[in-house]
Formats: structure tokens, C-alpha cells, sequence
């Protein structure tokens, strides 16, 4: 793991972003513009993508509980089988836009986006699509573990049951096949039939990743998975992600900058509802264009 | 130099003492009469209970026999009430807690539960009377068993709700989240972390309706003979001894205490079995 070199950019040697004198602007606008930055393509309209595809294409996303505007004119790309971290204080809305990702806030009225998440041909937000089938494409994992109270191995099958007629012996690979891919089948190889909700933090923790792999879904979206766990697990769950990364796409929350240094290849660094920079994680952390991003990643605020 | 300090505690140790006497006393007032109440059951009605009791029926005054018409006709009414109430009120109660929250029709169906739940027994009785009794123009078993559908219903609507709510939402996230429709949540995860609460919610509701007599009385009234027929006046344990507990007859009076004590036995087991469920399910 490369450790991220945060101490070494408190210094001034980093003020290559734009000016933020103008506070004349619109805020909204200010910021999407600084987000487009790093991409350094004039007249270019796609927001900052380093190379490689992007899997998920977030534009002008703007999300409302009730009247109140939680994001502002999102625009971001998500590339495919990379893990893309979000990073920010508290309210700065990256759990809501991880959020939005697979609709997940459509189970509380009040809630709502707007824009556009280009998934494939589709944009996600588009409210003829099946949601939940589109659903069982985008996995996620919370911040919390939620083991259903149901064993170990109904956990893991409970999703596959709902879009895959499997046969017992098909089932119990997948199972298996789920736990290796979270790293706990070694745990709980002979727990099988036990209660879910019997394991540990950790291992609930783990599980859920299990449950949310064994569908088979193209992206991973895990909303602080290891803030509730200890350090020891939180290494399990880092070290998981990485190894996940080699199969899926991955969008991270996470409270923990030195976690987003370490497990991310790009991240997004969010503040009042706006992205205020995204790029590759090591020039983020390292050389940050902007003067917020500097003073939050140096601990100056937040 | 006064220690004020000092004084202040020794001032809440007394006040706590005061506190710790005054729930102890209150608790054992409590007991006292449950105890007192329990002991006159026991003592009044446990000799009159044999193998006769369970095997003949209700006897005319002045000759031998026993209340197993009562005892099968009340439990035929609480089942079938039961059977009657438990499912509209589990669906009503799911409704409440899944799809109207924040509405108002829930809001509104919340309330009228709440009066439901609080109305005298005597009146769903008479409600079921006007409803049934007077169009069929007859007592019957059903009509009874209606008026205790009636009565379990709100207290079956209400524990399903409050177990339900209970349920984090992080669960109903997580399984939307793997792409599960809302019924299918609702029916795998949510009832399953729920179910213990709600069978207690069922169970305490079914030891209210196996003691209710208002309500009987006037919808299935009583039978003096053994009788299966719902569609008849229907015989049940809260109406005999009522009828023979009032009476002048001896052996009716110790049979309306055989039949006391078995109400209040079933009661206290069914309540047992329910904190049982609780508890298993808590650790």
C-alpha cells in the first residue's frame, strides 16, 4: 500500500489551482468548473476523467430532501474496475451522492435528483427503468453492518434467489464462491447455518460485502464499510477492496483520508454539496489544486 | 466550616431511600391483590377440577357435570376470533409501518385504531349484536367470534406496527439494495426480524379475548349442551360463569370456579409463552 505523503504538501507549493478571488460567481458553477480542472481539455465537456472508461458519467446531478439542495451540479466519472473515493467533512453530501448512485434514497418520500448518471445507454435516473433490477447491478455495502436475521449462507442467497433460479449445488458455490471473494470463508465455513447476526463486526461487515459480490453486480458502492470496525478489521476490509477492484467498480465514502490515500486511484473532495476537486488520488493528496482541499486534507478544517 | 456538599448527598441518599421504600411498598400493594385474587381461585376452584370437568357438559342445576362445552365453544370462539383478526391486522399494521408513512390515511387509520383499541368491550358487543345478532335474527357462535376478532384486531394492528417500525430501515436499505422489490423486504427481512414481537402481540391479544364476556353475551350468548354449530347460540367459559356464579346452586357455583380458574390459568400460561418468545429472541 503506498502511504499517502499528506505531511509533505502542508507547504505552499501547492497553489497551482485557479484563483478563488472571484467569489462573484455563482458558487454552483465555481465549483463544477474547479472540478473540470484537473482535466486540462479546454471546450471539453466531460468532467475529470483520467484515462481509462468511465462506468458510471454523473452530470449536472443535483439532489433535494424536500427543498432543500444537498448537492449542486454534480459532474463526475466514475471509471470502471477503479476505486473512486469520496472524501469531505460531515453534511458535505458524498454519502448522498453515493446515494443517488443506485436510487437508494427513492425508499424516502422527499427525496429526489436531478441530471443525469449515465450507466451503459442508460441514465440511471431515468424512473421508467426497473429500479430494482438495475439495482442487482449496483451493489452496496453501509456503513453499519445489516446481516438479515437469517443464516450465514440465506444471507448470501437471499439476493442471488431474486434475479437467478440456481440449483442447490449452484447455490452453495456461489455462496462459497461470495465468501472467498470477501475474504471470510475461512471463518465461517463451519457456520454456514448459524445466524447471520451471531458473527462479528467484521465479519458481519464482510458478509455484506459477500451478499452484495455474490450477485454478480458490475459496481460496488460502499458507504463508510469499515468506520464501525476495528483497526484490524479495517485493514481486512481495505486490503478487500483492493482486491475487489480487479473485477468491479468501486465508489468509496469514507471519513478516514488515509483509508481514501490508500485504497482509491481517484477521489472526489467534497464540500457544502460541491465537488470541490477530483482527480487521481496521489496528486490530491500530494499537490491539491485547490486551497479547501489543502487545508482539509492538512487537518485545517473538518 | 459546613460541608454543603456532604449535606447535599446525604439529602439525595435520604430522598433515594424515600423513593426505593415508596416503589417497594407501591409493588407490593400490587402483588398483594394479584396474589389474593390468585389464592381465592386456587383455593375455591382447584378441588372442583377432575377428569369430569373435560369430559361432560354443562349439567341443570342439581345434577352432575362438568364444562366441556364451555371449555371446547371458547376455545372454537378465541381461535376463530383469532383466526379472524390476526390477518387484517397484520396487514393493516404492515401497511401502517412499510407503505403510509407520513401519509394520512395512516395517520387517520392510526387513530381510529387507538379509539378501537380503547373502546369498552361491551360496546363492540353491541355493535356486533346490531350488525349480526338482529339481522340473522338469532345468537350465534360466529357473531361471537366476530366480536372478538373485533377486539384482538387493534392490539394486533398496533404490536405489528410498533415491531415492524422497530425494524431498522439500514435492513429495508439493505435489501433494496441488492435489488429486492419492497414486498419482497417487507415479507423476507422485515417480518423475520419482527415475528417474535408480533406473535407476542398475537398471543397477549389472544389471552385478552379468551377472558372477554360482554361481548359474548351478546352475540353468541350461551348453550347448555355440547354444540359445534357456529351458526347457533354457541357455549363459552366467560358466559357460564357468569350464568352460574350468579346462580343460587351450589354445584354451578363450584363449577363457575372450576371455570375461573381455568380462564385465569390459560391466561397466565399464554402470557408465559409469550415473554418466553420475547426473551429467546432478545439474547
Amino acid at each position: 500500500m503506498n502511504e499517502p505523503s499528506v505531511s509533505t504538501s502542508t507547504g505552499t507549493g501547492s497553489g497551482t489551482g485557479p484563483s478563488t478571488g472571484n467569489l462573484g460567481l455563482d458558487p454552483g458553477r465555481q465549483a463544477a468548473a474547479v472540478a473540470r480542472q484537473p482535466n486540462d481539455a479546454p471546450g471539453h465537456d466531460k468532467a475529470p476523467a483520467a484515462s481509462g472508461r468511465a462506468k458510471l458519467e454523473i452530470r449536472d446531478l443535483c439532489f433535494y430532501y424536500g427543498k432543500y439542495k444537498a448537492l449542486h451540479n454534480i459532474d463526475l466519472d466514475i471509471q470502471d474496475r477503479k476505486v473512486t473515493a469520496f472524501i469531505g467533512p460531515s453534511g458535505c453530501g458524498k454519502s448522498t451522492l453515493l446515494r443517488t448512485l443506485n436510487r437508494i434514497y427513492e425508499l424516502y418520500p422527499g427525496q429526489h435528483a436531478t441530471g443525469r448518471i449515465q450507466f451503459g445507454a442508460r441514465n440511471l435516473l431515468d424512473r421508467a427503468d426497473d429500479v430494482n433490477l438495475m439495482r442487482s447491478k449496483i451493489g452496496m455495502v453501509f456503513q453499519k453492518p445489516t446481516p438479515f436475521p437469517m443464516s450465514v449462507q440465506d444471507n448470501i442467497s437471499f439476493g442471488v434467489r431474486l434475479y437467478e433460479q440456481l440449483s442447490r449445488a449452484d447455490m452453495e458455490e456461489r455462496v462459497h464462491w461470495a465468501l472467498q471473494k470477501a475474504a471470510l470463508w475461512n471463518e465461517v465455513k463451519d457456520k454456514l447455518r448459524q445466524e447471520g447476526t451471531a458473527l462479528s463486526g467484521g465479519q458481519q461487515q464482510r458478509l455484506c460485502i459477500a451478499r452484495a459480490v455474490a450477485v454478480k453486480p458490475e459496481i460496488l458502492l460502499l458507504d463508510e464499510p469499515a468506520s464501525a470496525l476495528d483497526p484490524l478489521s479495517t485493514q481486512k476490509i481495505e486490503e478487500l477492496i483492493s482486491e475487489l477492484k480487479t473485477d468491479y467498480t468501486i465508489a468509496v465514502v469514507t471519513h478516514n483520508m488515509q483509508q481514501a490515500a490508500r485504497v482509491s486511484d481517484y477521489t472526489a473532495f467534497m464540500y457544502l454539496g460541491r465537488v470541490v476537486e477530483f482527480g487521481d488520488t496521489k496528486k490530491l493528496f500530494t499537490h491539491p489544486a485547490e486551497k479547501q482541499t489543502e487545508a482539509y486534507i492538512t487537518g485545517r478544517f473538518g | 466550616m459546613a460541608f454543603p456538599t456532604l449535606n447535599l448527598y446525604t439529602r439525595r441518599k435520604a430522598a433515594n431511600l424515600a423513593g426505593l421504600t415508596f416503589s417497594i411498598l407501591a409493588t407490593l400493594f400490587g402483588l398483594f391483590w394479584l396474589t389474593w385474587l390468585l389464592w381465592t381461585l386456587f383455593h375455591n376452584g382447584l378441588q372442583w377440577i377432575g377428569p369430569r370437568l373435560f369430559r361432560e357438559s354443562t349439567p341443570p342445576p342439581g345434577a352432575n357435570g362438568g364444562l366441556a362445552n364451555a371449555i371446547v365453544g371458547s376455545l372454537i370462539l378465541t381461535v376463530a376470533g383469532v383466526a379472524m383478526g390476526t390477518p387484517a391486522g397484520v396487514l393493516a399494521g404492515t401497511y401502517l409501518a412499510e407503505y403510509g408513512r407520513g401519509s394520512r390515511l395512516a395517520a387517520i387509520v392510526r387513530f381510529v385504531n387507538d379509539i378501537l383499541l380503547s373502546a369498552p368491550s361491551i360496546i363492540i358487543g353491541v355493535f356486533v349484536y346490531a350488525l349480526i345478532v338482529l339481522r340473522a335474527g338469532h345468537f350465534s357462535g360466529w357473531a361471537g367470534a366476530v366480536a372478538l376478532a373485533l377486539i384482538i384486531l387493534p392490539v394486533v394492528v398496533r404490536t405489528t406496527e410498533n415491531m415492524m417500525r422497530l425494524v431498522p430501515d439500514a435492513l429495508r436499505e439493505a435489501a433494496a439494495a441488492l435489488g429486492a422489490p419492497s414486498w419482497k423486504t417487507t415479507v423476507k427481512v422485515v417480518y423475520r426480524s419482527a415475528l417474535p414481537g408480533i406473535m407476542t402481540g398475537v398471543l397477549l391479544g389472544t389471552a385478552r379475548i379468551s377472558g372477554e364476556t360482554a361481548p359474548l353475551l351478546f352475540t353468541a350468548l350461551n348453550n347448555q349442551f355440547w354444540s359445534t354449530d357456529m351458526t347457533r347460540p354457541f357455549p363459552n367459559l366467560p358466559a357460564v360463569i357468569f350464568q352460574f356464579a350468579m346462580s343460587p346452586y351450589e354445584d354451578w357455583q363450584h363449577l363457575a370456579w372450576a371455570g375461573a380458574l381455568l380462564i385465569t390459568v390459560t391466561i397466565l400460561l399464554i402470557n408465559i409463552v409469550a415473554r418466553l418468545i420475547l426473551r429467546r429472541t432478545r439474547t
